[in-house]
């Protein structure tokens, strides 16, 4: 290990991953390390074994569950939004040839202790239980506004300026009820929260766009999903990488990142060893998280509450889908922060036949998160196994572009992985000196 | 009509032992002396013809140097209808790897893979350090298919393929394979993200 790279990567999470396999195709010399023997960090998909071991080491894994190959249990619930940031990266990077997508069947919403669908197209829609009769014109005149909004063309703005008004201004232009901005805000803008209604009304327009345009494409649900699990999208960057050059090394302990006088990144210690290069990029794990002394490189922000449940059903009430994502909008649960559910199935490689898996999500707002999640947990029915994790949510402290230490974010509550894409090009941007800019796809003519 | 099947083949074996070099002399019967390790190529493909007009079109994975330290994703192994496992004929230690190797696919990959051992390098029969008899033995004894071949001259390559396309399952094609896959997308319900990407109509409301 006396070779100089010009960037070292901890972690092969999905951020991780993205980075080097892009690093890598613009001609820098990469090392990726990472200190399990898989994979993916906490964007990995675990089969049996690896998650038992991971949640009950004490226990095997249970054989009426069944192989152990057939299963890849996402750590973090996320899905691909069709139109999103990250689909243009995958198609740009080619690494789409080493994927295949399935559709996520459904999106539900809750509301007044019911499961509804998030109608996906105009026949849904007036169908409907989730609005009245009147309130679904107005809705409409809602939407044709945001479909039929051009910035160049103030006769499209109906008085409204988007970057000056706030949500809450627009929705009261349209008399929309509070039920209706709940569902559009939560269900469609997929914000977890309501700080949104009182800041200006561009971005949230921006999101409801992007959902309506996700759901047109594929047409059941804005959502797509790897088949074999959400681990398959750090493997595909990874071996993007590799086959520019890059250097994977699994199952390698970090002991020190080692720095100059200065405090400037020199290099890495692993197995007594240590590897040196210019800049290092990792996942918060590896600086410090969670305990370990020295510098201060990385901050807390909240806590996540997940739970990992395995069924033998489908979720009641969604039309038996083979995957759906749920969400209980806070003013339904008395919370701050929206419960989400996401599930997949066997359909998409993920476990057994006639196994499902959901994980229930939300932001962590009390002392006892395992009870806030239980309005969720009481959405699913039996539940065969189930493991709970609190996740603290870390942020790098500095940019790194003083000491060349580049720390990324950890996966946050959201349903999707626009802020990983976020991450991925605020962290290129401060590694690289310049935005990132994905160039033409080669098109390559198969014969 | 002829038919056209489609497989996945990996290939595995220690570094250096010309798994990169065995491909480009059966896709493009070229062989370079000086090969750098595996650079640029995400996978390459080629047909074989069999008699009867059936063509064989194979996807061949290299390892891209993930081998080397512990680090092949699952995604590699992930439904490989087949596996070309090199050895080095000069080098006793590339038929340990290559053991070993093989251990791996039979642990993580479909049972029903066909395995070939190829013992590259076959000029170099001069200083040759693993006979036929003990790696032919081996091949037996785990039902693997066997050759020696040569990269460098181009002897027995083409003939291993065709020996694997022939005692691939020939009967149905490989719908459930994922050969191919992003190309084949949709076939099971899947979803295409390129010719989506380019297919949509500039229906988008973004003026960004």
């Amino acid at each position: 290990m006396d070779e100089t790279y010009d960037v070292i990567v901890l972690g092969t999470g999905l951020t991780e991953c993205i980075l080097s396999g892009l690093l890598s195709v613009e001609g820098k010399k990469v090392l990726h390390m990472d200190r399990n023997d898989y994979y993916g960090g906490d964007s990995a998909s675990l089969n049996l074994t690896q998650l038992w071991r991971k949640f009950r080491p004490d226990q095997e894994a249970p054989a009426e569950l069944g192989r152990d190959r057939d299963y890849a249990v996402d750590l973090v619930p996320k899905f691909i939004i069709a139109s999103g940031e990250l689909t243009k990266i995958l198609v740009h990077t080619d690494v789409t040839r080493y994927l295949e997508f399935k559709q996520i069947a459904g999106s539900y919403v809750y509301r007044d202790g019911k499961i509804s669908k998030v109608p996906s197209t105009e026949m849904e829609a007036v169908k409907s239980p989730l609005m009245g009769l009147f309130e679904k014109r107005r809705a409409k005149k809602f939407f044709e506004f945001l479909q039929g909004w051009k910035d160049e063309d103030p006769a499209t703005h109906q008085g409204l300026n988007l970057d000056k008004d706030s949500m809450k201004t627009v929705y009261e232009k349209f008399g929309l009820e509070p039920g209706t901005q709940d569902f559009i805000g939560h269900a469609m803008a997929l914000y977890l929260d309501d700080d949104y209604i009182t800041k200006p009304a561009r971005p949230t327009y921006d999101r409801i766009v992007l959902y309506t345009s996700s759901m047109a494409r594929y047409g059941k649900s804005p959502y797509i999903y790897p088949l074999y699990g959400l681990g398959e999208l750090p493997q595909s960057f990874a071996r993007l990488s590799a086959i520019y050059g890059g250097t994977y090394m699994l199952d390698k302990q970090i002991e020190q990142i080692v720095t100059d006088a200065d405090g400037k990144f020199v290099g890495v210690t692993s197995g007594g060893e240590t590897v040196k290069a210019k800049q290092v990029i990792g996942d918060p794990s590896y600086f410090g998280a969670g305990g370990e002394s020295g510098k201060v490189r990385v901050v807390e922000n909240g806590k996540v509450v997940r739970a990992i449940c395995i069924l033998k059903h489908p979720i009641p009430n969604t039309d038996d889908s083979d995957s759906c994502q749920i969400i209980i909008p806070q003013n339904q649960v008395n919370r701050r922060n929206d419960i989400y559910i996401a599930m997949v199935s066997s359909t998409h490689n993920v476990c057994a036949k006639d196994v499902y898996v959901a994980i229930v999500s939300t932001i962590v707002e009390t002392a006892n998160p395992h009870t806030e999640i239980i309005p969720g947990l009481n959405l699913l029915g039996p539940i065969h196994e189930q493991f709970i994790t609190v996740s603290p949510l870390y942020a790098p402290t500095s940019s790194g572009t003083e000491d060349n230490i580049f720390v990324t974010r950890s996966y946050d509550a959201t349903s999707h992985f626009e802020t990983v894409v976020e991450d991925v090009q605020d962290v290129w941007k401060r590694v690289v000196g310049s935005p990132l800019v994905l160039k033409k796809r080669e098109v390559e003519v198969h014969e | 009509m002829s038919k056209q099947f489609q497989f996945k083949l990996v290939l595995l074996g220690e570094s250096a032992v010309g798994k990169s070099s065995l491909v480009l002399r059966f896709v493009k019967d070229q062989f370079d002396d000086y090969r750098e390790s595996t650079i640029g190529a995400a996978f390459l493909t080629q047909t074989v013809t069999l008699d009867d007009q059936t063509t064989v079109k194979f996807e061949i994975w290299d390892t891209a140097g993930q081998e080397r330290y512990k680090s092949l994703a699952p995604m590699y192994y992930r439904n490989a209808n087949c596996a070309v496992v090199l050895y080095d004929i000069t080098s006793s230690a590339t038929l340990e790897k290559a053991r070993t190797w093989i251990r791996e696919l039979q642990r993580q990959a479909d049972p029903s893979i066909v395995i070939a051992l190829c013992g590259n390098k076959s000029d170099l029969a001069a200083r040759r350090q693993v006979t036929e008899e003990e790696a032919k033995k081996y091949a037996e004894e785990e039902g693997l298919m066997w050759a020696e071949t040569s990269a460098k001259s181009g002897e027995g390559v083409s003939e291993i393929f065709t020996a694997i396309a022939k005692k691939l399952p020939l009967t149905a094609p490989p719908s459930s394979s994922r050969a191919g896959a992003a190309r084949a997308a949709g076939r099971a319900g899947g979803v295409d993200l390129n010719k989506q990407a380019t297919a949509q109509p500039g229906q988008e409301a973004c003026n960004c």
